[in-house]
């Protein structure tokens, strides 16, 4: 104590933080930097769980090069992405442009729209499962056959599939969006449109010129959040396709499921490794392209 | 989220901003009347689900919401089961721990990374953060099989360690300590306060909107986390609550109406939730969204 004593009040202070951070150090050390290099030393051995870890170089990636399920993976989880990202942000900014403009229970409604982001993913897969099953058993199937118009095909269907699996993770993120976009709509100050109505601007011109501009930071936010959201997508899948996950014939299979699969199926450690360090090369380009993004302009 | 710095903060009571009245029109009749339909179709899979839930077989298969005789019987049939209590205490008190461990120590780490001087400050700092460019998926191979040789695979610990702090909460709250006023920290100092006594009595109540915002989206991702625990457990009696209904879901087969049950058990608990905080739940979810 008495050597604490005698300490400046800057190394106190030195003392202190190196105190306040000594577990959290160990944790990120222990639990992120270093696994993080395993996965990236993994990716350039072979291991089945079992025998040792041998050196292999390259072979995983030209494994993966030449494995068609990979294109095919590759191609099902960039549909997943350029399908839902854009979809997803559209239906979600015309809610909030309009909600914004709604006075009367505008509460009650943002709630409406906010509740089905809190549920489960495993829940509302099953839910959704349902509702895709053939008559008369399926929801929409049976609502379509009171219509008199034949039936869908929707998860066993190769081509219907991955969007009706692709419905619900939209469906589920669609509050949050909402919400984010409203705030963002919100911090846009009110005498910018003021200005716009005295000088007899369109609606058109305004929504163009000054609401989308402005909202350019929300707007990149949410694109990044949800592409990545979009290209780790697997509850949904992993959960509407129990029988046969990623089918029919892969054509749901995302990066995700087959990194699971080559793991904890195939026990193929390396290979699974080699699958992780892709999403990762992938996941940090759209990291970046929201930084340059955010700098342009 | 990575980069989200550059993301110009935002008042977390945007959402409560006053804004001019609207005048009356029929264009506003009709937009109220079609926002107000795409809400009422956005909570339809919910509603479906519940009424599912109460419905015999037979009546499963008509679009009525309200069953013609409604029936508690799969309720019964699903809880004599007796794992959903389990698997809902497992997901409880690992979602709770987790989230008293990052209110904690993201704080605390934020705090420290805000209001210290020290040598390696900016080097904790940069390394923390780069840790948001590292997706879970990636980490989740060594993750297992460090589980596997100390003997964590099956246990609750196994289930917690990798999200007991997050680089996420971390940055949030750093965030929100800069708005703590440096003089309330000195004045503190002289009062005689330790570190300790100065960042729990005084900068902590300071945050505790922020601290609500990160415990909310703490709790509901781990509540709803799937993949870990997927891989980390093996025995039933340590499953959390979306692991076991998808085990529960898969032995059922076709049987739908209980299928629905347990996923109405498993999203009840987050509605009631939701029906109670719903102000602080929005305000926390923009909040974080934005600051994070």
């Amino acid at each position: 104590m008495s050597y604490y004593r005698n300490l400046s009040i800057a190394q106190k202070q030195i003392a202190w933080a190196w105190g306040f951070l000594a577990i959290p150090v160990v944790f990120y050390a222990l639990i992120r930097f270093y696994p993080t290099g395993n996965a990236i030393v993994l990716a350039f051995q072979d291991w089945n769980l079992l025998g040792d870890r041998t050196w292999a170089g390259l072979d995983n990636f030209d494994k993966l090069v030449a494995d068609p399920v990979f294109w095919i993976v590759f191609k099902n989880t960039f549909v997943y992405l350029l399908l839902g990202t854009p979809v997803s942000l559209l239906i979600a900014f015309a809610i909030a442009f309009h909600l914004d403009r709604v006075r009367f229970m505008h509460g009650f409604i943002r709630a409406l729209y906010f509740l089905p982001f809190l549920t489960s993913a495993v829940a509302m897969a099953w839910v959704w499962r349902w509702f895709y099953q053939p008559v008369p058993i399926g929801l929409f199937n049976n609502f379509l056959s009171t219509l008199g118009i034949p039936q869908i095909s929707f998860l066993n269907s190769t081509t219907n599939a991955l969007p009706a699996i692709l419905a619900p993770a939209i469906w589920a993120g669609l509050g949050f969006q909402i919400i984010i976009f409203m705030a963002g709509l919100r911090s846009i100050p009110q005498t910018y449109y003021e200005a716009a109505r005295i000088d007899g601007v369109s609606g058109w011109t305004v929504l163009t010129e000054i609401t989308l501009p402005l909202l350019k930071p929300t707007m990149v936010f949410l694109v990044v959040f949800s592409s990545i959201g979009f290209l780790r997508i697997f509850d949904h899948v992993f959960n509407m396709t129990t029988n046969n996950p990623g089918g029919p014939l892969n054509s749901t299979k995302p990066m995700v499921l087959m990194i699971y699969d080559t793991a904890f199926n195939g026990y193929d450690m390396g290979y699974a490794a080699a699958q992780t360090v892709v999403l990762f090369t992938v996941l940090l380009i759209v990291s970046l392209l929201q930084l340059f993004l955010l700098r342009s302009r | 989220m990575a980069a989200g710095q550059s993301i110009k903060p935002v008042s977390d009571a945007l959402l409560e901003v006053k804004r001019p009245p609207v005048p009356r029109s029929y264009g506003q009749y009709i937009r109220w009347l079609l926002l107000f339909s795409g809400g009422v179709l956005m909570v339809m899979p919910i509603a479906y689900m519940l009424s599912a839930s109460f419905k015999y077989p037979f009546e499963l298969y008509n679009l009525n919401l309200i069953p013609e005789e409604p029936t508690i019987e799969n309720y019964t049939y699903v809880l004599e089961d007796g794992r959903f209590y389990q698997w809902f205490i497992n997901s409880m008190v690992i979602a709770v721990i987790t989230t008293i461990s990052n209110v904690l120590f993201d704080s605390l780490v934020g705090y420290t990374l805000c209001k210290f001087r020290f040598p390696g400050r900016m080097f904790v700092f940069i390394a923390i953060l780069s840790t948001l460019m590292i997706p879970t998926e990636m980490l989740i191979i060594p993750w297992y099989l460090m589980s596997k040789s100390f003997g964590w695979l099956d246990s609750y610990w196994g289930i917690m360690f990798p999200g007991l702090m997050t680089a996420f909460g971390t940055f949030l709250m750093k965030q929100f300590f800069e708005t703590v006023p440096d003089d309330f920290i000195e004045a503190a100092r002289i009062d005689g306060l330790n570190e300790l006594q100065i960042w729990w009595t005084v900068a902590m109540p300071l945050v505790k909107p922020a601290l609500a915002a990160l415990a909310i989206f703490v709790f509901l991702g781990n509540w709803t986390a799937f993949i870990w625990p997927l891989i980390v457990t093996n025995d039933q009696s340590l499953y959390t609550l979306p692991i076991g209904l998808t085990t529960f879901s898969v032995e059922q087969q076709v049987e739908w109406e209980l299928i629905m049950t347990g996923a109405a058990l498993a999203t009840i608990p987050t509605l009631i939730v939701f029906l109670i905080f719903q102000r602080y739940i929005i305000r926390g979810v923009v909040m974080a969204g934005l600051k994070g």
